[in-house]
């Protein structure tokens, strides 16, 4: 396509010739309009001077007869101007006037004709042309004949004048809309051409890419920044998967890559059926570990997306903070840690039954995994963990205190991320989606997971609003 | 009956059998697609002592499901022709109730919820060990029997009253929290069979979730240090790498 069969093509061209034929066709009647009622008038006015000379000079006639006549009219016709006069004889025999070469017949008929006529003082010139009149014919008593007239040539000329200026200022309007319109087109073509290789960059891989916006926020460019928040937002989902994908990459890779040395190893040494069938064993042991990582990965990728936002139902966080504190009661007796549950009064609320008690179980279990790795030595630290379910506004808190070594404050938001685990802690089994997930269902009932100082220790809340999330979707 | 020699370590299911001499015959039936997958499950129900047949798409299930005589039925959710799901429906319009236990890729909580209200028993996502497969079943088949009825149940010299909430061992009253004697009534019911963690999981706690820990683990050897605890005669064993079962040894 070349540039100017695409400027053609572009919207702000089409609706500059619409507009253009529009006004174009406006104007045309206007001037038009003006032309003819301008042409009316004025042979109005002709035609009411001549009636009035024509009575004036009837009167003379009456008062005076012929004789009189024929002067008035020789001394009015002598004068210059348009006005046109002629007496004339039954017979046709001309007395006095300044017209003629009258097409025959013309006298016959009384009353208003148009007509070609020559002025007496120009009669001889062969090469003068006609020139034309509006004239009315007037029978005297006696079978005298009196025309009066005056000449069109002026009227002509004005008709002429203005239609000649309607033409030019059409033509001048066409010219101009269409040099307005291309002018037009051509800076809106240049925009959208400079947005489309944005895109088209930005197709190509390049996520960076940003929209030109023009600073003069008119539509194109609130268009252009809507695109570009979409950009940002697309930019940072791209960029969460792609450390996603990393980090996947890289935990089921450790593990897969452990289980097949295993079994190499096994190909390789072992000897007898029970090395063989240990061998098996732990083969099997590893693809358990990474089900489960499987599984929190597809939980949260399922908490995420916003999916199981159709599985809520009103229910009681304290009920869930007691079920749950009763799961891990004996794993936490058994480290040597004490479980209590401060959960009295019910605290409504409407979401998920299932990922919230999961959410709280995992949190549980981190607290329990590390408040007893610490030796009981951070000073005045009851060894224990609470798990409590408050109502706070319009929101219900579920808390998980432990006595552990909490986590740093500039890991705090790190360790949310998926199996984001701090050095110390790889010695630790589990994932490292725990956090993630309680994050995730957090953020999937319009809530939130945070992680704080319990002085000692961490202090992990979940807050959900009471009323479940908001529906975003009208 | 297992043999001598499948309990010698030729076969991989041999120990989940080993732990249960008096395992009665059931009549299996897996609808599954993938031919390697039914392969495996054929052969390993008929290793541990079942009769099991396989259908390869949803048309012949239901046509075997209705016409065999089933104890259980193995269905997988997505099959050629018929799925899963629509031929469960499509038996219980019959008013064929065999037990049906249906396997998933998807296993999210609410397909679960979906699978059993379309008149499935028992669900269970891949991928799955089969000796999880394998106690789900026998409960499964099990179940129609049924000791859900009882008001007392025994083992050996065990015996739990569930009216009165009662426990007792050799006529020692044992006295265990709520949660301990839904899990003993639970094990007990299924007596003399394997109790995965994730059984126990979901039917004593409503849970379909996966702890990260083994919490049962802990809440079982607290039951047995109450039930088992001084007493020559242990009743609650520990089945490796498969789960749980109470059992009267001295039988």
């Amino acid at each position: 396509m070349t540039a100017l069969g695409k400027l053609f093509r572009t919207t702000t061209f089409k609706l500059t010739l619409v507009y253009l034929t529009v006004f174009g066709l406006f104007a045309a009647f206007l001037l038009g309009y003006f032309a003819l009622n301008t042409r009316r008038l004025i042979t109005e006015q002709i035609t009411d001077t001549v009636n009035a000379e024509i009575t004036g000079l009837s009167e003379q006639y009456r008062q005076g007869g012929i004789r009189r006549l024929v002067i008035v009219v020789d001394a009015r016709a002598r004068r210059p101007g348009s006005s046109l006069y002629l007496v004339t004889t039954f017979a046709g025999e001309a007395l006095a006037g300044n017209v003629t070469a009258l097409p025959p017949g013309t006298l016959d008929n009384a009353g208003w004709t148009e007509t070609v006529y020559k002025r007496l003082d120009e009669a001889d010139a062969a090469d003068h042309p006609e020139h034309h009149a509006l004239v009315r014919v007037f029978q005297l008593p006696g079978g005298f004949r009196l025309l009066v007239g005056r000449d069109l040539d002026e009227r002509e000329r004005l008709y002429n004048i203005v239609l000649a200026a309607g033409r030019w200022s059409i033509a001048i309007v066409i010219v101009l809309g269409l040099a307005g319109g291309l002018f037009v087109t051509r800076r809106v073509l240049r925009r959208v051409d400079a947005m489309t290789e944005t895109t088209r960059t930005i197709m190509r891989g390049d996520l960076g890419g940003r929209l030109p916006v023009a600073g003069t926020g008119d539509e194109l460019d609130r268009l252009a920044e809507n695109l570009n928040v979409m950009l940002e937002r697309i930019e940072a989902l791209m960029r969460g998967l792609k450390e996603v994908t990393d980090n996947i990459a890289h935990d089921l890779k450790t593990p897969l890559t452990r289980l097949r040395n295993r079994n190499e190893q096994a190909l390789r040494t072992a000897k007898n059926e029970s090395e063989y069938r240990a061998a098996l064993e732990s083969t099997i042991e590893e693809s358990e570990g990474l089900i489960r990582t499987f599984n929190a990965l597809l939980m949260i990728a399922r908490a995420e997306s916003g999916q199981a936002r159709d599985d809520m139902s009103e229910f009681d966080a304290a009920e869930i903070a007691r079920d749950v504190g009763e799961l891990y009661e004996p794993l936490a007796d058994e480290k040597g840690l004490a479980l209590k549950v401060e959960a009295d009064t019910a605290a409504p609320v409407i979401g998920n039954r299932e990922l919230i008690s999961q959410a709280l179980a995992n949190l549980v279990d981190n607290s329990i995994k590390y408040a007893s790795t610490t030796d009981g030595n951070v000073a005045g630290a009851a060894r224990e963990v609470v798990v409590r379910a408050l109502n706070e506004g319009d929101r219900i808190l579920l808390t998980v205190t432990d006595c552990g070594p909490g986590i740093p404050e500039r890991d705090r938001d790190r360790v949310v991320e998926r199996f984001v685990r701090l050095e110390q802690s790889r010695s630790q089994p589990g994932s490292g989606l725990g956090l993630s997930l309680a994050a995730a269902v957090a953020r999937l009932h319009g809530g939130e997971l945070v992680l704080a100082d319990n002085k000692p220790g961490l202090k992990s809340i979940i807050a959900l609003p009471q009323r479940g999330p908001v529906q975003i979707s009208g | 009956m297992p043999t001598f020699a499948d309990i010698s370590g030729q076969r991989p299911f041999s120990r989940v059998a080993e732990a249960q001499p008096d395992r009665v015959t059931m009549r299996l039936l897996v609808i599954e697609d993938d031919r390697d997958a039914a392969d495996y499950l054929v052969k390993a129900f008929r290793e541990v002592g079942h009769v099991a047949d396989s259908a390869a798409d949803g048309d012949d299930g239901l046509t075997m499901a209705a016409e065999g005589q089933y104890d259980v039925l193995i269905v997988d959710r997505m099959l050629p022709k018929r799925d899963g799901l629509s031929l469960i429906g499509a038996l219980r319009g019959k008013g064929i109730g065999t037990p049906a236990l249906i396997l998933s890729a998807l296993g999210q909580v609410d397909d679960r919820v979906k699978g059993l209200r379309a008149g499935g028993d028992d669900y269970l996502s891949k991928p799955y060990s089969f000796s999880e497969l394998l106690a789900r079943v026998e409960v499964l088949a099990r179940r129609r029997v049924g000791r859900s009825e009882e008001t007392v149940l025994r083992v050996g010299d065990l015996e739990l009253d569930r009216l009165s909430h009662q426990v007792r061992r050799k006529d020692e009253e044992i006295s265990l929290q709520p949660r301990e004697f839904r899990l003993l009534e639970y094990l007990m019911q299924h007596a003399g069979q394997v109790v995965t963690r994730t059984m126990l999981l979901e039917n004593v706690w409503d849970y379909h979730f996966d702890p990260q820990t083994n919490v049962i683990d802990v809440h079982i050897s607290r039951l047995r240090s109450k039930i088992d605890k001084g007493f020559s005669q242990p009743l609650l064993h520990t089945i490796r790498g498969a789960g749980y079962m109470i059992r009267d040894g001295a039988r």
